[in-house]
């Protein structure tokens, strides 16, 4: 079992949350070609070692959290509220 | 060791019942199925990844094309990834024309590998069920019946009581919390000995001159000026015009040693095995809404596989979770084996695309090579990969039967979508 640190909620059970994906720069949707949107969608950087991803708690408090983990011995060494909801998160609600 | 050094062609010992009783009388030990050699400071091909992608596609371009400077590299062992870790399941009955005659040439490859190879691999034919627990499965089911029928493969959609037929222990009730309401029966479809494949491959290849390198570890892609000329690897330096990348879980990693991205996800996958007992489940058994696939091998165990690790990871840990749903799942199907055992569980990676189809050919880096993304699903295509990739080398022209397989999709937004058909259904 792997333990995730939800920021909102402490430590969970990874099976509570939504592996996203690794984290990377949204282009503009109004000036991206096709390809460059492609790219983002697609393309992927697939580490072997620590990366930056986006991960749901789907089966807790259903919000978004940033995590750095190590990819072959899936050590978590931080939890953090994505960047659009930190102001407003404030760790209540 | 002299005996095993050496170049160019080598006639093996053939394997026969005549030669089988022949050493066992005179006790004169068995030869190597393949040699080792020195690391050579260039090859016409440099293949990385011995499993049974990059030694199919030595073998066949040793047999059909005639090309034998060629070097298999492996970081570990001959079979030791993916190829060895398979559910060994082999079938053709996909949702896309272009995936059902590709997997179709495959089953054919198959069907006349233990005589092309001189190696039992113990193709075993036994009839692949792919159950129906809702309407839509339902109709996906009937979809691919239909297709594989257009292309010529034997599929079609049957009833729980020929579900029954076919495998008495299955519960095909009303009553279960996913009742079973038809299956796709594919009479081609069955299992196989993996282990055999690969090694039977390596002995082939190693027989018309392929040189087979396992412990050689590939540290960097040498590119200069947009064209592949070499790898680095932990044995010293290769130069190499074609540089071809089978390397499934870890690909993503050796393409961007060549400055290549990949739409690439690697996902654990993982298998168990119980104690062995008396053979009682003939066909293969699929549940894609279960996730789980069990067959009963020759010996007697039945073997387990799921979908993916829900996460991206290098990791082959197995977990608990994934034997306590897996227990619950295959029970769901079949009540009766309650008591049997796990012997064992391992794990494996998969190299998953967007639209669970394969990344095979050409790349933006000239003469660097891919046949990658084969996901769950890579060893049964294995022969076909290696035909079609042995044929892309030798002729530099890209084989109409993976042209839709090509990496450009992604950008130009052509997706090959077999989630349908390739998710679960192993």
């Amino acid at each position: 079992m792997i333990l995730v640190p939800c920021p909102w909620c402490g430590s969970r059970n990874s099976q509570e949350f939504r592996y996203v994906g690794e984290s990377r720069a949204r282009p503009d949707p109004a000036t991206a070609t096709p390809e460059e949107w492609r790219s983002y969608l697609y393309v992927k950087t697939n580490a072997a070692g620590w990366a930056t991803e986006t991960w749901f708690h789907r089966n807790g408090c259903r919000r978004y959290l940033t995590l750095e983990r190590h990819t072959v011995t899936n050590e978590i060494r931080g939890a953090t509220k994505p960047a659009a909801q930190r102001r407003t998160a404030g760790g209540g609600a | 060791m002299a005996a095993m050094n050496g170049r160019g062609h080598h006639k093996p010992a053939k394997y026969s019942a005549f030669t089988l009783v022949r050493r066992g009388l005179t006790g004169e030990p068995w030869p190597r199925a393949w040699r080792t050699h020195d690391l050579r400071p260039s090859y016409d091909a440099v293949i990385i990844g011995a499993g049974v992608h990059g030694l199919a596609t030595a073998y066949y371009l040793a047999t059909n094309h005639h090309i034998t400077n060629v070097a298999v590299l492996d970081r570990g062992y001959v079979g030791g990834g993916g190829s060895g870790r398979n559910t060994a399941i082999v079938r053709s009955n996909y949702l896309t024309p272009e995936g059902v005659r590709f997997y179709d040439r495959s089953v054919k490859l198959y069907e006349r590998l233990s005589a092309d190879l001189n190696f039992n691999v113990m193709f075993s034919q036994r009839g692949h069920l792919t159950l129906a627990h809702n309407d839509a499965s339902l109709r996906t089911m009937r979809w691919r019946a239909e297709v594989n029928k257009l292309e010529g493969v034997d599929s079609e959609v049957i009833g729980p009581d020929e579900i029954k037929k076919l495998v008495p222990f299955m519960d095909v009730g009303d009553d279960t919390r996913y009742p079973i309401l038809g299956a796709l029966y594919h009479p081609p479809g069955g299992t196989i000995r993996h282990d055999a494949v690969n090694w039977g491959y390596a002995r082939g290849a190693d027989a018309l001159g392929v040189e087979i390198h396992q412990n050689t570890e590939v540290l960097g892609i040498d590119v200069r000026d947009g064209a592949v000329k070499g790898v680095q690897t932990s044995r010293g330096p290769i130069s190499a015009p074609v540089v071809v990348n089978c390397t499934a879980g870890w690909s993503s990693l050796i393409s961007a040693m060549a400055g290549v991205e990949l739409p690439i996800i690697t996902h654990p996958l993982q298998a168990a095995v119980t104690e062995p007992v008396k053979v009682f489940l003939e066909a293969v058994v699929v549940s894609g809404t279960l996730h789980v696939y069990v067959s009963q091998t020759d010996r007697g165990e039945l073997v387990f596989g799921a979908s993916t690790d829900p996460y991206a990871s290098y990791s082959m840990r197995g977990s608990l979770e994934f034997t306590e749903e897996l227990a619950g799942h295959v029970l769901e199907l079949m009540p009766s084996i309650a008591k049997m055992r796990v012997l064992r569980q391992w794990a494996g990676l998969c190299d998953m695309t967007p639209d669970f189809s394969p990344v095979m050919g050409v790349t933006p880096v000239d003469g660097f090579l891919v046949d990658v993304g084969w996901g769950t699903y890579g060893f049964k295509a294995g022969p076909v990969s290696g035909e079609a990739m042995a044929e892309l080398i030798a002729t530099g022209k890209t084989p109409e039967i993976i042209a839709s397989f090509d990496l450009a999709r992604f950008a130009e937004g052509r997706l090959v979508g077999e989630k349908g058909a390739a998710a679960v259904g192993h």
